[in-house]
Formats: structure tokens, C-alpha cells, sequence
């Protein structure tokens, strides 16, 4: 995959901040949109918007047809069996929020869901939510010293009490990659259904639902180069078919008196209220765009990266590096000794380099880690070595500036 | 280049380094009539703060504990230094003017009861920083309501 020249379809890379050529290395909190995306979102705007389902006129119809046309190709992206099994959702975290509330409905006292302590908080809290509403109990599968998950214990942590394990498929803040598919199996041999949270793995390898046979799947658009707002939720029929609306309204009806309502079929019951269809259609230029690479060479790509990044920042006196050896996703944490990773992200934004400091939506883990706070660099498609370079120098001219203070 | 031209000299001024480094009245107070936990839930910044008042109302002991950037740790040694025997009045009225430094306020940044903490001038100038200056100051303004409210 040649980066240079997969990047100049991202006009926004192509910039000075603070008197310096851009150094965007924050694509895990959101990917930058190429000009395919942008303009597919302005031509609807242009030639398509009505709302959908609902007038019987050309442009509603044209409006309807492209919003069906982005789900089928959601589909065909992940490999789900039908687009009736593709809900469209704002973001990962409203599709973790829908199963923790209608799936999580049918919890009781006692039960258990099975987590990890690597999870964004957006698929943590939900769950805690839930548990408290029902009286269930959350358990985690444990982690070792290197930021993978210990599975030998699985079957004995996936008890007759389990109703579900819920996982992230990459860590946000390790790029741990978890062996899904067997954590799958596993859960599977108890009758137990899995949600993985794809939020970090979909935009950047193949992901197959069928492969996997996961029971759900939350991914976020905007960090696979497609607008914010839009993001989907992959569930089995069998499983959406048995749940409870989530949110109510119009469209997700099949009949209403004043008294009751029946339920519109999938994927409808799951979306009510109007979509946010022109996010949909960027949705869809940005899987184009994708599978013109091939997610094949958008994984090979990033993990070239990270192991450039690995090399480079272990030559950096003082960087502490978190999380596992490669392949793993495109983020590396680390911390830089005697410097507070804001105030590395200060001395790096005035070099024009933006990384991401924090505990990064996942305060526990960062607990785990032993650290108050770690800094956060994550690649994508558009990423170039040279940029890697340029973080490794910042940090540098960083560590000077603190361990001299300023000019006397 | 003097120190306005550079940013970060302007952000990170000798004095911010040396309380970052050699920080005053850090630790736990045992007897305090008021103690504040305060977190920055962005970023993970967090602090104690430790307050005792003497009988004629006026700050007697200040401390803290907590970690975070050298921006966070730096104000919260600088304001127990400048904070120490003013009247809980004066206290609370110096935590509105060091607020409106930060908010950029020009005019607040030459009171002189700010002393040493107008080094932390520069932070007007870097948005997302603000909070971390600003941590300490909350919990003072909120261990002086507990001071005042002990029921509570
Ligand atoms: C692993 C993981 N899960 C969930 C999310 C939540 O994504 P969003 O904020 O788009 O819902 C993120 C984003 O930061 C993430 O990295």
C-alpha cells in the first residue's frame, strides 16, 4: 500500500498547525475523511435528501434507496448474512448501549456477564448499568503481564450463569488483538452469546461475523474514515429478533393503536426516528474507499508501522512502551520517564504532532498499568514512517526542554 | 527569542518547573477540618486537599496530595504557599481572581495578592490546560464550603 499516495485524498493532512506540517497521530479517537467521503455526503445533500421510508415521492425513494444501499454494503463488508442484521446506530457506543438494554432486559439476579479489564468505558459502563438494574454480576477474564487476555481459565470463568461475554476485539490502548474466535467457541459450547466491540478492529483488518460467528458487533463510522454520527450495530436474527425495541418512535412500528404497538420488522424495530442518512452514504464511500486497499493491506500496513514505531521509540531513552509484541492494532502507548504524558502532548502540539493523552476511555486498564496516565500515538492508512520519525524527535526536543526548563 | 515568542517558555515558566519539581506542602493532614478529593476526569489529574483554619477564621495549614501534569501539581504548591494565613474571605476572593487570569483576563493578572502565581499566566493561552491549573483552586473553593457548613 503506498501511504504517500493514499494520503492526498485526505485534504485535511495537508496542513500547518502551530507553524508545522501536521503530524496526525490520533486516528484510534477518529480517522480523517477522505475527499470521496466528503463529497459522497455533499451530493446527497445536493441531489438526494428527503426523508426516507416515508414520502412516496422520487426523492424520498432516492433518499431510501441509498440509505438501503449503504446497509447492504455494511453487509457485505463484515460478511453478515443479510442487511436486516446491519442497525444503524450514532456510534459504537450507542450499539453497546442498545444490547446492554434490550438483550440486557432478560437478566436476573445472579446472572453473570463476562468482561475484560481492557474495555473502553463505552463497553464497561453500559454493562455495570445493566447489572445494576438486574442484580447480575460482572466477572472478568484476566489479563497478563503483557496485555493479553489469560484464556486458559475460560472455561471455568464462563459458568451456567453467564447470559453473555462481551469483549473488545483491539484494545484502544494496548492494540492487544484477542483471540475472539475461541473466546467465541468457548462461550458458544455454554449456549452463551458474545458481543465484540469492533470499534478498533474493523477499520483496520478483515473482519468476518461469520468467520467469527459473534453474536454482535458495535463499530463506530467516523473511525473508518466516514463522518461522525453514523456507526452500526451486526447482530444474529435470531438474537434481535427475541429483543425489545431500545429507543421508540416513528418508523419502528408495524401497527399503533392507542394503546399498543407492534413491531416493524428488522431492521426497522431498532431504528426509530429519522437516520442520519447522509452519514449512511459516507458510511458506504468509506467502505468503497477501504476496500479499494484491501483490508488485507491496510492490516499489513499498520503493522509495518507499528513495528517501525516499536523500534524507533525503544531507542528513546526513558519511553516505557505498553501492550504486545506485533501483529498487534496500530496504537502504541507509552510514557516518557520524569514527563506527564499532557505535558509531552503540549511540547508535541506545538511541533504540530497531535497524540492523545489520558486513560483514554479506559480508567481501569490504565490502573492495571500502574500509571496515573499514559501518552498514545495510532496510525491508519494515511500514516507515514516519516511521521513516526517526527514523534520520536518531539519527544526528544520534549525530554530537553523539561530536563533544562526554559532559556535562562 | 524571549519568552513571549515561544509558547511553551511562555506556558512553562522557571518557577512552574521548580514547584513541579520540589513541591511545598505536599502530604496528608491528619487533623484538617476539611478534606476535598477532586479529579479531572479527561485526563486522569487528581488531588487531596487538606484544610485547617485557626479559631480567628483564617487558613492555618494547607496541604495536598495527588498527581498529575507539572501544570496541575505546580499550581496546587504554588496556591498552599500563597494561601496560608488569609482569611477565608481573602482566600476565596483570591480564587476568583486567579480564575480570571486564566479565562485571560489582563487586568486580573497584575493584582498583587497573585504574587508568584501570575507564572501561570501562560495557561490562558493554552485552552485545554486551563482545567489543569484550575483543579487545586476548586477543591480550595470546596474545602472552604465544608469549612463553613460542617454538617453537610
Ligand atoms: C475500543 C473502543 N470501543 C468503543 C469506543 C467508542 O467509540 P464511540 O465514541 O465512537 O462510540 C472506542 C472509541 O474511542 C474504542 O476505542
Amino acid at each position: 500500500m503506498d501511504a504517500r499516495a493514499v494520503r492526498r485524498h485526505f485534504p485535511i493532512l495537508n496542513q500547518e498547525v502551530n507553524g508545522r506540517p501536521l503530524v496526525y497521530l490520533d486516528s484510534a479517537a477518529t480517522s480523517q475523511k477522505p475527499l470521496a467521503v466528503i463529497e459522497a455526503v455533499d451530493r446527497y445533500y445536493r441531489e438526494q435528501n428527503a426523508n426516507v421510508h416515508r414520502g412516496l415521492h422520487t426523492l424520498s425513494e432516492r433518499a431510501t434507496q441509498a440509505l438501503e444501499e449503504a446497509r447492504a454494503k455494511v453487509a457485505r463488508f463484515i460478511n453478515a448474512r443479510e442487511p436486516a442484521e446491519i442497525i444503524f446506530v450514532r456510534n459504537a457506543t450507542e450499539a453497546i448501549n442498545l444490547v446492554a438494554y434490550s438483550y440486557g432486559a432478560r437478566l436476573r439476579e445472579g446472572d453473570e456477564i463476562l468482561l475484560t479489564p481492557m474495555e473502553h468505558h463505552s463497553n464497561l459502563i453500559p454493562w455495570q448499568l445493566a447489572a445494576r438494574r438486574s442484580g447480575a454480576r460482572l466477572r472478568y477474564i484476566p489479563m497478563n503481564p503483557d496485555g493479553t487476555l489469560d484464556v486458559t481459565d475460560l472455561d471455568r470463568l464462563i459458568t451456567p450463569k453467564t447470559r453473555l461475554v462481551a469483549l473488545t476485539h483491539v484494545s484502544n490502548v494496548l492494540g492487544t488483538i484477542n483471540p475472539v474466535a475461541e473466546i467465541v467457541q468457548a462461550a458458544h459450547r455454554e449456549g452463551v452469546p458474545v458481543l465484540v466491540d469492533g470499534a478498533q478492529s474493523v477499520p483496520h483488518m478483515p473482519v468476518d461475523v461469520q468467520a467469527l460467528d459473534c453474536d454482535f458487533l458495535a463499530v463506530s463510522g467516523h473511525k473508518m474514515l466516514a463522518p461522525m454520527g453514523i456507526g452500526f450495530l451486526y447482530g444474529k436474527r435470531e438474537l434481535l429478533e427475541g429483543m425489545e425495541p431500545f429507543l421508540a418512535g416513528g418508523e419502528m412500528i408495524a401497527e399503533v393503536d392507542l394503546e399498543r404497538a407492534t413491531w416493524a420488522e428488522l431492521p426497522h424495530k431498532f431504528e426509530a426516528g429519522t437516520p442520519d442518512v447522509a452519514g449512511a452514504v459516507g458510511l458506504a464511500a468509506a467502505i468503497d474507499f477501504l476496500n479499494d486497499l484491501g483490508m488485507e493491506a491496510v492490516f499489513q500496513h499498520e503493522q509495518e508501522l507499528v513495528r517501525y514505531a516499536l523500534n524507533v521509540l525503544r531507542e528513546v531513552d526513558g519511553v516505557t512502551i505498553y501492550g504486545p509484541e506485533p501483529p498487534r492494532g496500530g496504537v502504541i502507548a507509552f510514557n516518557v520517564e520524569g514527563i506527564h504524558p499532557h505535558d509531552l502532548s503540549t511540547v508535541l502540539d506545538q511541533e504540530g504532532i497531535a497524540i492523545r493523552v489520558g486513560h483514554h476511555c479506559a480508567q481501569p486498564l490504565t490502573e492495571a498499568l500502574g500509571v496515573p496516565a499514559t501518552a498514545r500515538a495510532s496510525f491508519y492508512v494515511y500514516t507515514l514512517p516519516e511521521e513516526i520519525d517526527a514523534l520520536a524527535r518531539g519527544i526528544e526536543r520534549a525530554k530537553e526542554f523539561f530536563a533544562h526548563g526554559i532559556r535562562r | 527569542m524571549g519568552s513571549d515568542a515561544n509558547p511553551l517558555e511562555a506556558l512553562y515558566r522557571e518557577v512552574i518547573l521548580q514547584h513541579y519539581q520540589h513541591p511545598r506542602n505536599k502530604g496528608r493532614m491528619e487533623d484538617a477540618a476539611a478534606t476535598i478529593r477532586l479529579t479531572n476526569p479527561s485526563c486522569g489529574d487528581r488531588i487531596e486537599l487538606f484544610l485547617k483554619t485557626s479559631p480567628d477564621g483564617r487558613v492555618e495549614g494547607i496541604t495536598y496530595e495527588g498527581q498529575g501534569c507539572s501544570i496541575s501539581q505546580a499550581s496546587a504548591s504554588m496556591m498552599t504557599e500563597r494561601i496560608r494565613g488569609l482569611s477565608l474571605d481573602e482566600a476565596l476572593e483570591l480564587a476568583e481572581r486567579f480564575h480570571q487570569m486564566l479565562r485571560g483576563d489582563a487586568e486580573a493578572a497584575k493584582d498583587e495578592r497573585l504574587g508568584d502565581l501570575v507564572a501561570l499566566q501562560g495557561v490562558s493561552k493554552f485552552p485545554v490546560r486551563v482545567k489543569c491549573a484550575a483543579l487545586a483552586w476548586e477543591a480550595l473553593e470546596r474545602s472552604i464550603e465544608q469549612v463553613r457548613s460542617p454538617q453537610s
